[in-house]
């Protein structure tokens, strides 16, 4: 009842007020003017846009050429949300079960990298892959190898900066839904005669859902769009959605073309955002990491 | 797996031993004394590419200045708007609440580069100079989502009838909101700030489209110095730069100890 008498008094209009334009102007009209770009044309002089609307720049996807570059992204994000999951759910769950004293420190461990530049992180790699590398070396040394692997520049080397990236983002949820899970109910399946694989598949596992569909959201989304992977550690065939993007931008400058392929990158995102949804995940859970 | 078995053990510690590799690596060469852009030998020991690094021959220290201002800016500015609006959004039921919400958090969950493009768009279409301000601009944007989120979870865990006894008993709104609110929630706006500096001092591909003549950040001048070779002032910098975090985290944590020693 107070409330009542106090709401028009609140202030909270005020108070939401500032954030409520920033997010008009800069989100909504932001991703709305993409999807304006994408129906325009191309100016004749190859500069700017005109306002004649068409689909062309959506019929011009379905070129075999873009298509393949379509797969390759999905292919890429599939691929590294896997491997993801296969290394960071028992990492993360072996985390969770030890002891606090460990825990802090592991946790600290996994985070600390990641406050340096995600740049610099990937050209360690670059390093470690070249020719005269450290790898190769070391491999030479051994007498493993007669001249250097090439590892740089190949379709390997992107999955494994894109899986060296994303690798906290499914630590961190798997870690804290398996923290958060009773134990008393897999010792209730064990106590009723279950195997202790049994006990995992049909107890723990589905108990710990929630954390890996948030990690496997957190793993696929970026990598769709992380462009410098492939920039600095794939090669000339490595040609990622992010990467057509990049180039029609600031290359062919082809700019309705990129807003196409902007909608369609959007539209995938929100089909997985929508799924994780579907299967009960929280928005907030995946934002806030 | 049981805790504590050998084998556990080994697969955390290669796991580990993979995550720090590539930081290791870039430290050792720091001190490299190969000039080369384009081998990697390892022909000595040298301070060289950290005295060049000082003398800022290659531009670094500059950017890293650019880049440390953007993030000030832009953490200030999102903290404002993102404590501001969840404290509104948590007095009252907006009609249009849910929708706000939604979209003020959807540049969190959009891949950046989709963000990076529309900011180009919108800014070239909106005759903004490019530099320092459309990158406040665009960071503050992606940094808001984040301070929204970590202030909501604190007021969430606050007693809603604190800011109201504080009303009853006469204050302003205002007065309940200086004296009671902030303070409850005051650790939730500092990680979230502290989050977002972090997160607008690595983004990369956001500030590589919005970025202008004249302005460099850190992560756009390391991409142009390592996409087409080898640059060791990037590796001393970076290792310079890590080991203030590591030293900044390890005098936190034995801060915290000595209080929780001194508590008890």
């Amino acid at each position: 009842m107070k409330t009542n008498v106090r709401k028009k008094k609140d202030g909270a209009l005020l108070l939401v007020a500032p954030m409520a334009i920033w997010t008009i102007l800069f989100v909504v009209v932001t991703l709305g003017y993409i999807l304006y770009l994408s129906f325009t044309t191309r100016a004749e002089n190859g500069m700017g846009v005109t306002a004649q609307l068409t689909l062309d720049n959506y019929l011009k996807l379905l070129n075999p050429s873009y298509l393949k570059v379509l797969g390759n992204s999905l292919k890429l994000a599939a691929i590294t949300t896997i491997i993801c999951l296969l290394v960071g759910y028992p990492f993360g769950y072996l985390m969770a079960k030890a002891s606090p004293r460990r825990r802090a420190i592991l946790m600290l461990l996994v985070i600390v990298p990641f406050w340096t530049n995600a740049l610099v992180r990937v050209y360690g790699w670059r390093i470690l892959l070249m020719g005269d590398g450290p790898i190769n070396v070391f491999l030479q040394t051994l007498g493993l190898i007669d001249k250097p692997l090439k590892l740089l520049n190949t379709f390997g080397a992107v999955v494994l900066g894109m899986v060296y990236a994303l690798l906290p983002f499914m630590i961190l949820p798997t870690y804290s839904s398996v923290e958060k899970m009773d134990w008393a109910l897999v010792e209730a399946s064990r106590d009723m005669g279950a195997s202790p694989l049994r006990a995992f598949v049909t107890v723990t596992l589905p108990l710990t859902a929630p954390g890996v569909l948030a990690g496997c959201v957190l793993t696929f989304v970026p990598s769709i769009g992380l462009f410098f992977m492939s920039d600095l550690l794939g090669g000339a065939n490595d040609v990622f959605l992010g990467n057509l993007i990049n180039d029609q931008l600031l290359k062919s400058r082809d700019w309705p073309f990129a807003a196409a392929l902007s909608v369609v990158m959007m539209l995938l995102t929100s089909l997985f955002l929508w799924l994780y949804r579907r299967a009960g995940g929280k928005a907030e859970d995946i934002a806030a990491l | 797996m049981k805790n504590g078995s050998w084998r556990s053990r080994l697969y955390m510690a290669l796991v580990l031993l993979l995550m720090y590799l590539p930081i290791v690596v870039t430290a050792v060469y720091s001190f490299n004394a190969n000039q080369s852009r384009f081998t990697f030998q390892f022909t000595g020991f040298s301070l060289q590419h950290y005295k060049a690094l000082f003398q800022d021959t290659s531009g670094l220290l500059d950017a890293l200045w650019q880049s440390l201002q953007l993030a000030l800016y832009s953490c200030l500015i999102s903290a404002a708007l993102g404590t501001l609006g969840a404290v509104g959004m948590a007095r009252r039921k907006f009609r249009l609440g849910g929708a706000l919400e939604g979209l003020a958090l959807l540049p969190a969950m959009t891949p950046e580069i989709i963000m990076a493009m529309g900011f180009l768009a919108v800014f070239t279409a909106a005759g903004l100079p490019f530099g320092m301000l459309t990158l406040v601009l665009a960071h503050v944007t992606f940094c808001v989502p984040y301070i929204y989120i970590v202030v909501k979870g604190r007021l969430a865990g606050m007693d809603p009838d604190l800011p109201n006894a504080a009303r009853d008993l006469g204050a302003s709104p205002a007065r309940a909101f200086w004296t009671v609110t902030l303070p409850l929630i005051l650790p939730g706006v500092l990680s979230g700030t502290l989050l977002a500096f972090a997160m607008s001092m690595d983004d990369f591909v956001i500030s590589f489209f919005v970025t202008g003549p004249g302005t460099t950040t850190l992560p756009v001048k390391i991409y142009s110095s390592v996409r087409m070779g080898v640059s060791l002032q990037v590796n001393a910098l970076s290792t310079l730069m890590l080991a203030t975090v590591f030293l900044l985290t390890a005098a936190l944590r034995l801060l915290r100890r000595r209080r929780a020693a001194q508590t008890t």
